[in-house]
């Protein structure tokens, strides 16, 4: 059998409606939008135009749309930028933010901390992995910057309830930013009800090229920019736009809005289908995240005494490509933050499998995994002994 | 296709192995090992440094072969960092890539090797196998007489020699060098090392001074008659031969002869007193996995940069031999091993009591 892609949490591969989109960018329609001339004009309109379609599909204005890099970079602009900017205006120097964040928001929130004299208020989460809104309202405090608190988890697949998130901030006038990177993909993205100040995107994980993101800035919302220069993004985000990148964002995620239910009709049963069989087969296994609140794509687990890393290794050999929360490419294998907030010992933490479906997994597939899965761990356990 | 794993290291020998089974029809995966370091000191591990890591990953990626690796950190710490530390303590001079040959590449990173549906392992060891008459496979010493590693191999027996390749013993190192330049490879100049991985490139007595500082309690040093003549600083700083460092005053250049670890001395003599033409081997290993019953003539290296020697080999029984060598052997060590050849083949060996 071919090779099996099981990762599309950690990246997928570019819808070709998206690579038609793009490709007239590069050489022909290729340029600097900030010309005066017609090639940048042709360029300008094709990133105004790719705004105007990520409004629609967030639901704000196209001038709340700022294109940048990845989605990592969203997140740090979205926090340095709020941070610093709230503390020039009132002083607030305190940021919460969740124990389970992706490192472009625990990264950076410690930078903020340990350079720039913020406190970081850490907040647990229950054991499944899900923020509670009543632990936000106990760290929030008079001098509160910002609240970031991720949309979906890419470790364990947990939805946070973050249309309650936001209506807690705003009771106390707090900014609240999410990360929906990884849960773009399969949630709805609608800045009005979900609520949020600011939101992050990365277009590669929802079909489109790796290399661009996105950053929702609700009006009003004060920022202060990260990468200074031209006055690019709304005087957001220096640098001269990637235009193709930013036309394939915004096709990307037109297509999944368009298309969401269609897709989670189709990876859903067959997610099911994975978690229901493998903790019924494999001994001293469980599920990691929510129940049911959790991205329609995720199967997240963890097995006593294996070790991620060989696991990955081991399923790799035989043609199945998933990821682990433990699993380093260097080999050093350390139980991920995730794994520790919501409660698991190191000798299951170390044992940890996402496998995340897509478009193109199909119920063979599926069938062939479930039918793997439990040798693979029976053989790891024996290696690891 | 066959497959084969390929224990990669990120230097030339291992690459070039790697590239010549790829070459010869092989299914070729690489794997290496994260071996054991000093917290704080893992950039200096002579094995897998990051940078070293990263060179695998590119031959790998050059040879276009998947590439894994392997969290060997608690084994190697448990086996053969445990195996150095508890050898010096006993007052030996333990020689822990044996120990790591054995337990870690040809046990540990075996199992893993099959448990990838693999028929074969190979590592970028300068040694060769052939085949005999009665089917059993024989180990040989490398055709680079210089690089000739197969004393670390002395480990190995049948059933892992089954699994064995060793591409690189048909050549010398000079061909291994522009076989790598032939293939582009990144890891053709890197330069070899010798010392111990998880040293970092230091002293052995500094990692001990960290790990282990009861080791190095002084003691007397003192002569055959017990005559004290001086004292020590602990006895993992001297081996078997050394002249250097003792700090006795003397007519002659005394010598260290022995070491007592339970009465924590160091024993002394003259240049005449070195050498023994005995010595007596335990856990001896046999290739073909089956202890000969009668004495026999073979020629014996007692550490790996030694030469041979010619000896009778006589087995005592409960894994023992006796080694007669015709000459008296300077620097027979308690923990190194000595190694018995025949020719270009390897017939066993046993560590030093």
């Amino acid at each position: 059998m071919d090779q099996v892609y099981l990762d599309y949490a950690a990246t997928t591969p570019v819808d070709p409606r998206v690579l038609d989109a793009i490709l007239p960018y590069f050489s022909v329609s290729f340029g600097n939008p900030s010309s005066v001339h017609r090639y940048g004009q042709q360029a300008e309109a094709a990133i105004e135009s790719a705004r105007e379609i990520v409004a629609s599909a967030l639901n704000c204005r196209a001038d709340e749309v700022v294109f940048t890099s990845c989605g990592s970079e969203s997140d740090n602009l979205a926090l340095r930028g709020a941070a610093l900017a709230m503390r020039e205006k009132t002083g607030a120097n305190r940021i919460v933010t969740s124990k389970a964040e992706h490192h472009a928001v625990s990264k950076t929130a410690e930078q903020l901390e340990k350079y720039f004299g913020f406190e970081v208020k850490w907040l647990d989460l229950d054991e499944h992995g899900m923020v509670q809104p009543q632990t936000i309202e106990r760290a929030i405090n008079d001098h509160t910057a910002l609240v970031s608190v991720m949309y979906a988890n890419n470790e364990i697949g947990t939805i946070n309830p973050i249309r309650e998130i936001a209506e807690v901030c705003h009771q106390q006038h707090v900014l609240f930013h999410t990360d929906a990177v990884q849960a773009a993909a399969y949630l709805p993205v609608d800045v009005q009800s979900l609520g949020v100040d600011l939101l992050s995107l990365g277009a590669h994980k929802f079909y489109g090229p790796k290399g661009v993101g996105a950053l929702f800035v609700r009006k009003g919302t004060p920022l202060i920019p990260s990468q200074t220069g031209g006055g690019q993004e709304n005087d957001l985000r220096a640098g001269t736009q990637n235009v193709p990148y930013i036309v394939g964002l915004a096709e990307a995620l037109r297509l999944t809005v368009e298309e969401r239910e269609q897709r989670i009709a189709h990876v859903q049963p067959l997610r099911d289908q994975i978690i229901v069989a493998s903790l019924e087969t494999i001994p001293d296994s469980r599920l990691t995240g929510h129940m049911e609140s959790r991205l329609p794509n995720h199967a997240s687990f963890a097995f006593k005494g294996v070790d991620g890393n060989l696991l990955l290794t081991l399923l790799d050999a035989a043609d199945f490509a998933c990821s682990s929360g433990s699993a380093c490419k260097t080999g050093n294998p350390e139980p991920s933050e995730v794994m520790e907030a919501i409660g698991l010992s190191r000798e299951w933490g170390l044992g940890s499998l996402r496998i995340t479906l897509g478009v193109g997994t199909t119920a063979e597939q599926v069938d062939s995994f479930i039918k793997t899965l439990p040798l693979v761990i029976e053989k790891a356990r024996k290696l690891s002994k | 296709m066959t497959k084969v794993v390929v224990a990669m290291s990120g230097g030339v020998d291992s690459s070039v192995a790697a590239a010549l089974l790829k070459q010869q029809g092989y299914e070729v995966v690489g794997m290496m090992l994260r071996l054991w370091s000093e917290p704080g000191r893992e950039a200096s591990n002579r094995c897998c440094t990051p940078d070293a890591m990263a060179l695998a990953r590119r031959v790998a990626a050059k040879l276009d072969i998947p590439f894994y690796v392997v969290d060997a950190k608690d084994v190697f710490r448990k086996t053969v960092v445990e195996y150095f530390l508890d050898g010096y303590a006993r007052g030996e001079t333990p020689n822990p890539c044996l120990i790591c040959n054995r337990q870690i590449r040809w046990e540990f990173l075996l199992n893993h090797a099959l448990a990838l549906e693999a028929d074969f392992m190979a590592t970028g060891h300068y040694a060769r196998t052939m085949k005999n008459e009665s089917g059993r496979i024989n180990l040989l010493r490398a055709v680079d007489k210089g690089k000739d590693q197969s004393y670390v191999l002395h480990v190995l027996n049948q059933e892992k020699l089954k699994r064995a390749l060793f591409p690189v013993g048909d050549y010398t190192k000079s061909e291994i060098r522009k076989i790598a330049e032939s293939f582009g490879l990144p890891t053709a100049s890197r330069h070899d090392s010798q010392d111990l991985c998880f040293l970092a490139g230091e002293d052995y007595r500094n990692f001990l001074q960290r790990n282990a500082a009861e080791m190095l309690k002084p003691g007397q040093i003192v002569t055959r008659d017990e005559e004290v003549i001086g004292e020590h600083n602990g006895l993992a700083n001297y081996t078997i031969g050394q002249r250097k460092g003792l700090r006795v005053s003397s007519a002659v250049p005394l010598y260290v002869l022995g070491k007592d670890a339970a009465a924590n001395t160091v024993i002394v003599g003259t240049q005449d007193e070195l050498g023994s033409r005995e010595l007596i081997a335990k856990d001896v290993n046999w290739i073909s996995d089956e202890a000969p019953n009668e004495s026999f003539r073979a020629e014996v290296k007692i550490r790996y940069t030694a030469k041979e020697a010619e000896a009778l080999v006589a087995p005592l029984g409960g894994g023992q031999v006796k080694v007669q060598f015709n000459a008296p052997q300077r620097d027979i060590t308690a923990g190194q091993a000595a190694v018995f050849y025949q020719g270009d083949v390897l017939l066993g060996g046993g560590i030093i009591q």
